[in-house]
């Protein structure tokens, strides 16, 4: 039986997502109704479901697609600007922040980042002013997964339905495929809660580290047209231009942007998403497979990549100015040309699993956000039910799921440049997180200080860059990180050295003498 | 041990800003940039990094949180 070209494609895809679907609802099977185990999967998850929850959330449609787009655009050097120097950072904050972040919380009871602030800083309204800032942040990053989502389905499908959508050659248009993958993921989060989100981010973790693992011997051992792997593996190396094999004469790649992107991976000490993660582990031993696997996860992951995208920049495969111009298209278009029909639809499914193993999470934690730190704080806690605090959260990450397809559907920005921006918001934060972990003297005013320093920069630097339409932008030829990371950090002590600490009941909370 | 651990972490990330490679466009075994290569070995650095600090460097304290909790949860 013969098919329209991308229809074998769709209906994998199709198969994938309704295999998700019944897994959420699976694990709602086990959702007991409360709303400790709705957000936080009553602090139940292991070291293999933390390890793969929290490497799933963290890689998203930036890692997959982002890098290879990125790595055609800019060259190799791509894997040293974020991937390696996250292997360093990531697990050093997830050591340094994370295991301390877990035991405050379950200490004290922590469901979000802003209870511990609020705590931490005696300070109530500091809440009102991270909410919008955190959300803020998180939406960024939520448009890369939804339009990278679309961006992959139209690629791969193109061909399937040429009547109904010629505008995209016959491909299901992004807005069509951006909508399913939301509506697929909004389900298994409504219904599944934390525990759906981890099982779901530990199967398609592993989904798509292993179809990208395919997609990369399959790609590796037909780009040069040679017979056997090693021959193509060469040919398709030796045709990759000089530019993209070395940094030099690349503007965004001088030696001061280089040396501060490494602070952008300092943005997952701020994540909310990845708070919430954190308290999901049931012991703070559980952390320690994170810590170490992760950077070599990262490498399996973007090493391939990067590869590829340097291979498609090289004179082998020709590429369509559509896909040119869209770097985003450069990893399903690969696929599509080099896989059957079969194995491009599962190696599809595999990019797909990576978007919304990073997407569910943030759905789940802006919901868990809203209700705890707004609804339940200022409408107190005893006024209400278990159940209605659930439904509030659900209600409310329908709400931003719709918000954040809006905006998918307004324009186009390359995914890696925009990440960059969601990234270096949140590595601004991070001063904050660091100081009130780890210094008795930061004050509520120095907390202040620092995030409206930090918030205030990256607006003004955002809006320079022509709303990350500039993907070469630097300040001083600096990544734009570095200032703001040196602004909110300044902000901090000073205004902490000359304002009130918090009482010393609360000192002695956070920082309990050692021998006590 | 700790303190070797956090220096380790130091050097690798002085060892990232490899500037030396900048404008290096050889592929080492003749299809692996050795930009690319020698991030690799970075992470891979890494993997081994933190494999040393769990291992030498852990908040043992924070078992000690983790028997309170169990305590905490019996008497409930």
């Amino acid at each position: 039986m013969v098919f329209e070209p991308g229809v074998t494609q769709l209906v994998i895809i199709c198969f994938y997502l309704a295999l998700l679907l019944a897994l959420g609802l699976f694990s709602n099977r086990l959702f007991s109704g409360s709303s400790k185990d709705y957000m936080l999967a009553s602090h139940s998850i292991g070291p293999f479901l933390l390890l793969m929850s929290i490497f799933g959330t963290t890689m998203t449609a930036f890692a997959l697609v982002g890098s290879t787009g990125e790595s055609y655009k800019e060259g190799v050097g791509v894997y040293g600007l974020l991937a390696s120097s996250s292997g360093i950072i990531h697990s050093l904050c997830f050591f340094v922040l994370g295991v301390k972040l877990w035991s405050l919380g379950r200490k004290y009871g922590y469901t979000t980042q802003i209870e511990f602030f609020r705590d931490r800083l005696e300070s109530d309204k500091l809440g009102l002013l991270l909410f919008p800032v955190l959300v803020g942040l998180v939406i960024p990053y939520l448009l890369i997964g939804v339009m990278a989502s679309g961006t992959v389905v139209t690629a791969v499908t193109r061909g399937a339905f040429p009547v109904w959508f010629e505008s995209t050659q016959g491909g299901v248009p992004g807005w069509l495929g951006s909508l399913v993958i939301c509506g697929v993921v909004l389900t298994y989060v409504f219904f599944g809660g934390m525990r759906g989100t981890a099982w779901a981010n530990t199967f398609q973790t592993i989904v798509f580290m292993v179809l990208g693992l395919v997609a990369f011997f399959v790609i590796a051992s037909q780009i040069g047209g040679k017979e056997g792997l090693w021959a193509n593996l060469v040919a398709a190396s030796e045709s990759i231009p000089r530019d993209k094999l070395v940094r030099a004469g690349n503007p965004s790649m001088s030696y001061l942007r280089f040396a501060t992107y490494m602070f952008v991976p300092l943005s997952v000490g701020m994540f909310p998403h990845l708070f919430q993660h954190w308290l999901t582990a049931r012991k703070a031993s559980n952390f320690k497979l994170a810590v170490v696997a992760h950077p070599l996860f990262i490498m399996i992951v973007w090493a391939p990549c990067v590869l590829i995208g340097a291979w498609a920049a090289g004179n082998l495969v020709p590429i369509p100015p559509a896909v040119d111009a869209n770097a985003n298209a450069i990893l399903p278009f690969l696929v599509k040309r080099f896989s059957g029909d079969v194995l491009g639809g599962f190696l599809t499914a595999g990019v797909l699993a990576a978007i919304m193993s990073s997407l569910d999470s943030q759905f789940l934690c802006v919901g868990t956000i809203f209700t705890n730190d707004i609804v339940v704080h200022y409408g107190g806690k005893n006024r209400f039910t278990d159940k209605q605090i659930v439904m509030i959260a659900r209600t409310f990450i329908i709400l931003i799921v719709a918000i954040t397809y809006g905006l998918s559907l307004l324009d186009y920005r390359r995914v890696f440049t925009l990440g960059v921006w969601c990234f270096s918001g949140f590595s601004a934060l991070f001063p904050l997180v660091l100081a009130a972990l780890y210094w008795k003297g930061l004050t509520k005013a120095g907390a202040y200080a620092s995030v409206i320093t930090a918030i205030s920069l990256w607006c003004y630097f955002f809006y320079q860059s022509d709303f990350a339409g500039n993907p070469h932008y630097s300040v001083l030829d600096m990544m734009p990180v570095a200032p703001m990371l040196a602004g909110s950090t300044l902000a901090l002590i000073l205004v902490s050295l000359v304002t009130p600490r918090p009482s010393e009941e609360t000192l002695q909370k956070f920082f309990p003498a050692k021998d006590s | 041990m700790k303190y070797l651990v956090w220096s380790l972490v130091v050097a690798l990330i002085i060892l990232h800003q490899d500037f030396w490679n900048w404008d290096n466009a050889n592929l080492v075994f003749g299809f692996i940039p050795v930009t690319l290569l020698y991030q690799v070995c970075i992470s891979l650095g890494a993997g081994i990094t933190w494999f040393l600090a769990v291992q030498f460097a852990w908040p043992q304290e924070l078992e000690y949180i983790e028997q309170q909790m169990e305590e905490k949860k019996g008497e409930e």
